[in-house]
């Protein structure tokens, strides 16, 4: 299998050449939002305030980690699923936001923004909290610290793995790969 | 008559909180490390060997498999010779899921209002379903519950005229829809007849038995083969990324039902099926 390294934040012409179904390792600062984070950022833009991060070419892991134990950047982090963001991708997106790591499919209104702002739609293995617990090497909360586990943390992300599911042409990657797997039909 | 301690049963549900949340029972790893050898995609087969090499980490340093350590489900049979001391057995119950989650570094998931969403902070309360049986043992099965995969499942209320093909239809759509939000490989827990509760609580209950292990009536061991192949031919596969595992089993629970109906409950799992009992 071939794979493809990436630096986060990502650049416009990384984002071009990333296609679906490509394995990839980000190495980088990511940033860890999931429904309440994603609320609260969707509420201040629309205000007009900045989010508590810059969105210009970074990338959104939806994530809420377990707390971690003594000695340990962070516990158990894996993606949580990405519909769930649908409703505030868009805006996001519109706002500079680049990329994006979760799991599972993405409504027709995110897949066009990724496609009008040349952006990127990664998962990472779903239930692997453990596994891509180890390719984090710092974790500092940044923002909305009440939310506990939905706060917002800045992620030190060191050959995190990933797939591309929806690139930048809008080729979606959980379309096409169960097409070829599907033998029944009801 | 058997004198049974709440202290006792606060110890066993935080060890067991703790315990389900590392170490995944010996049918599931058994049921992973197949579909290893099974699955004809690539990439499949890639991320089945990540959730392999995630059981190890989980295992050996201490690490949720999964950062959603669920909410905690607990089914409690209690004999009916048994006699509860030193407290009130649902505070005992909770107790134990405060501890497990607080001592065993586990993420609190619950809100203590649907609408208004503020944190518990100790995963508090827990989901309890009691039932009474012969006998002077208390049984506890714990099954601390994600809902990623949570949010994929059905509840249908079929008309009898549906019948069986109504009810293959029906799952298959489940599964079909969940696709990769769901962490497959999933196990797809089924509850048929009752009525709306019973057989949403079978479907759950139906998630704790063995992968592995079939229905005693033979027309529904029939349906949960026929299932699990069909189900494997959706191309879904292991993330959703496509390939042949889609589904590591399908467990069935049947109960009567009124002649005006057809209660069908389809709760889905990710790979990640928790469950631990233990008898006091």
């Amino acid at each position: 299998m071939m794979y493809k390294n990436i630096k986060a934040p990502i650049s416009k012409e990384k984002i071009k050449s990333l296609k679906a179904g490509e394995y990839v390792y980000i190495t980088g600062k990511i940033y860890t939002a999931r429904d309440a984070a994603h609320q609260r950022m969707f509420e201040a833009i629309n205000k007009g305030n900045n989010p508590p991060f810059e969105l210009n070419n970074n990338i959104i892991y939806y994530m809420g980690p377990s707390p971690a134990r003594e000695g340990n950047v962070i516990g158990s982090a894996g993606p949580t699923t990405s519909s769930r963001m649908d409703k505030y991708t868009p805006l996001l997106l519109d706002h500079g936001l680049k990329g994006m790591i979760g799991k599972g499919k993405r409504s027709k209104e995110v897949i066009d923004a990724i496609i009008r702002n040349n952006a990127v739609y990664f998962a990472a293995v779903g239930g692997a909290g453990a596994l891509l617990s180890k390719a984090i090497i710092k974790s500092t909360m940044i923002a909305y610290d009440d939310l506990g586990t939905e706060a917002i943390r800045e992620l030190e992300v060191e050959n995190f793995p990933v797939i591309v599911v929806v690139d930048s042409d809008g080729n979606n990657l959980y379309e096409t790969a169960i097409d070829e797997y599907r033998h029944f039909h009801y | 008559m058997k004198d049974i301690s709440c202290y006792a049963i606060t110890e066993n549900i935080k060890e067991m909180c703790i315990e389900s949340t590392h170490y995944l029972s010996d049918d599931m790893q058994q049921a992973l490390n197949s579909a290893i050898n099974d699955e004809k995609s690539a990439l499949g087969k890639q991320v089945l060997n990540s959730l392999h090499e995630n059981l190890e980490i989980a295992r050996a340093e201490m690490i949720p498999i999964c950062q959603d350590t669920g909410m905690a489900i607990i089914f409690v049979e209690i004999g009916q010779e048994v006699h509860i001391i030193d407290g009130n057995i649902e505070e005992a119950i909770n107790e134990g899921v405060r501890k497990g989650y607080v001592e065993g570094f586990l993420r609190k998931s619950v809100v203590e209002d649907p609408i208004y969403r503020k944190n518990t902070n100790d995963n508090t309360p827990a989901i309890i379903h009691y039932s009474i049986v012969p006998g002077e043992q208390l049984k506890l099965t714990l099954a601390p519950k994600g809902f990623g995969s949570e949010n994929m499942s059905k509840i249908f209320m079929l008309k009898p005229a549906d019948g069986i093909e109504g009810v293959k239809r029906s799952i298959i759509e489940t599964v079909d829809l969940a696709g990769p939000n769901a962490c497959p490989p999933l196990v797809i827990g089924v509850g048929i007849g009752g009525n709306f509760e019973k057989c949403a609580l079978m479907a759950k209950h139906a998630l704790t038995r063995e992968v592995g292990i079939h229905s005693e009536i033979p027309y529904v061991k029939d349906l949960e083969i026929e299932l699990l192949e069909k189900i494997n031919q959706l191309g879904i596969g292991p993330g959703g990324l496509g390939g042949t595992v889609t589904a590591l089993a399908l467990n069935i629970e049947t109960y009567p039902t009124h002649i005006a109906g057809l209660p069908l409950a389809v709760n889905i799992c990710c790979h990640v099926n928790r469950h631990v009992s233990r008898c006091l």
